[in-house]
């Protein structure tokens, strides 16, 4: 009972005294909004192309084309080598007759139709593919040597050197964004700490009075505690106003894609809430971990 | 009983300087006490030891029984709960009222509404602040202020009073007033242990009155020596 009065208490004043000290309230609070906003950018940023890279990757595909000549029981021992492989996906391979491979080409195109249009099973030059996705790009350069060796298939091609390229560019731009963001929240972290400990250092005299009359240490610092998380709460209002609003008008205008089909935006529900939630949640800790450090300088003798 | 028992205590600051040297000093429940000396003679550093806002370097200070030197910083508390102190400016929030101020002290002891409402109440009235109660410290006299102070320090029914030169901001007359407050606080059995420079005060209160000179108790008058002693 006690211990609840006292927290009412301390969660009455921590209000209070954010609209006490509105001026240096408002510092912090500005210092936390700005911060966050560019936090929430430099995470929305770093979700999309984390999104997008995965994507393509996925789309990443190895076609292992078959002896002209293979035969229906050839082709399912092709498929028993296949799935003992280690960076195979079991549930992706996918048998593609050469009579569908004709089907597709002449759709394409009206001269492939009128050269194609009489091709039989037998005359068909074309070879039967397997097409393989894999679980790790890049592992696929062994990966394709490992097919090409198996019985009956006569040639793999997966896009050699542009994958690699693409796969290691990807994973650059990945780790880069990822840096990006835990430095920028720990920036915010010490900003944010310093702007709380201009207020605190300025209500010096309150903890003294405080100490003197007898308050223990948790006493004296769960208020200001509550108040770091108070501003921090105010503080993340208009960044997660921006990404919620902001997000899903770019994407609105942007119909969900940048520059190519291939850049997809990550849908804006619930995708927006969670980086809120995010966005709060690191306003709060911030805030908390702000005051409680700038608190404690007081606390000693 | 004695309720201070200071014995051997030296203190020594960081920057080398000696303020305290082996001194002894024993004080009993209910005694009034005037701690006086010039400027530098360490007074204010011996009642600091007392509420262990300084650490003495060698000896042992108990107070009711707490070994002061021996306290953990984040235990402190549990003797300031023991021990009122009284500040020559004051030491009030601004921002609050007369009677917030006071509460503030039962408050963070996480007492309800109605036990503190009724003890600020009643502590107010022993300082004849009652009819102010709702006034900022800047709406009152340095006196009032100082009334106020007193009341907080006393609310929560401390063992000890100590006064750090109460009156030295306040006139002659208001200064006479502050000490029949602090009188009546004595007569109901709270130890006070007050350090000034106004002779005039200590002479007409007729106390024990402990002359300090160099971080060393130069002569200790029982109740009633000094006033006669002195021209």
């Amino acid at each position: 009972m006690k211990a609840f009065r006292i927290l009412g208490r301390n969660v009455r004043d921590s209000f209070k005294s954010v609209f006490r000290n509105f001026s240096l309230s408002l510092a912090s609070i500005s210092c936390i909004t700005i911060t966050l906003i560019v936090v929430a950018v430099t995470i929305i940023l770093s979700f999309n192309v984390n999104n997008f890279t995965t994507i393509i990757e996925k789309d990443v595909t190895i076609v292992a084309f078959l002896d002209v000549d293979i035969t229906q029981e050839e082709i399912d021992e092709v498929y028993d080598d296949l799935i003992v492989l280690d960076n195979v996906d079991k549930d992706n391979i996918e048998f593609k007759d050469k009579m569908d491979t004709t089907k597709d080409y002449m759709k394409s195109s009206t001269i492939f139709k009128s050269i194609m249009s009489d091709w039989t099973r037998d005359e068909n030059p074309l070879q039967d593919t397997y097409q393989i996705k894999v679980t790790d790009t890049n592992l696929i350069h062994k990966t394709a040597e490992e097919i090409e060796k198996i019985d009956h298939v006569d040639v793999v091609k997966y896009g050699e050197g542009m994958v690699e390229k693409l796969v290691s560019a990807f994973e650059v731009i990945r780790k880069i964004t990822l840096i990006i963001v835990i430095a920028l929240i720990i920036v915010t972290a010490f900003l944010i700490a310093n702007t709380i400990k201009i207020t605190i250092m300025s209500r010096k005299r309150e903890i003294e009075i405080m100490r003197l009359v007898g308050a223990s240490n948790i006493n004296i610092k769960l208020p200001f505690i509550f108040e770091g998380l108070i501003l921090g709460v105010f503080g993340s209002i208009i960044p997660m106003i921006i990404t919620i609003y902001g997000y899903s008008a770019l994407y609105a205008k942007f119909k969900g894609q940048v520059i190519s089909p291939l850049i997809k935006l990550i849908e804006p529900t619930p995708f927006v809430y969670l980086i809120s939630l995010l966005l709060i949640a690191i306003g709060m800790l911030v805030g908390m971990f702000g005051s409680s450090r700038a608190v404690k300088k007081y606390l000693k003798i | 009983m004695d309720l201070i028992r200071i014995s051997n205590v030296k203190k020594t600051y960081k920057t080398g300087t000696t303020a305290i040297y082996d001194l002894d000093l024993n004080i009993k429940k209910g005694e009034f006490v005037f701690i006086i000396g010039a400027t530098g003679c360490g007074k204010s550093t011996l009642i600091k030891m007392l509420y262990r806002e300084e650490k003495p370097t060698s000896g042992k200070i108990l107070v009711g029984g707490l070994d002061v030197g021996k306290i953990k910083d984040r235990k402190v508390y549990k003797l300031r709960r023991k021990i009122g102190v009284v500040f020559q400016n004051y030491q009030l929030l601004p921002n609050s009222t007369a009677y917030e101020n006071v509460a503030f002290a039962l408050e963070v002891l996480g007492l309800p509404k109605s036990e503190i409402h009724s003890k600020v109440m009643k502590v107010l009235d022993l300082v004849g602040l009652k009819n102010k109660a709702k006034q900022y410290p800047n709406h009152l006299s340095g006196g009032e202020q100082q009334r106020v102070a007193i009341a907080r320090a006393i609310v929560n029914g401390p063992k000890i009073l100590i006064c750090d030169e109460p009156t030295g901001n306040l006139d002659p007359k208001t200064s006479l007033e502050i000490m029949d407050v602090l009188q009546a606080i004595n007569e109901l059995g709270t130890t006070i242990i007050m350090v000034t420079h106004d002779i005039d005060i200590v002479k007409k209160l007729n106390k024990r009155v402990v002359l300090l000179d160099s971080g060393r108790i130069v002569k200790d008058y029982k109740e009633g020596e000094y006033s006669s002693e002195s021209i």
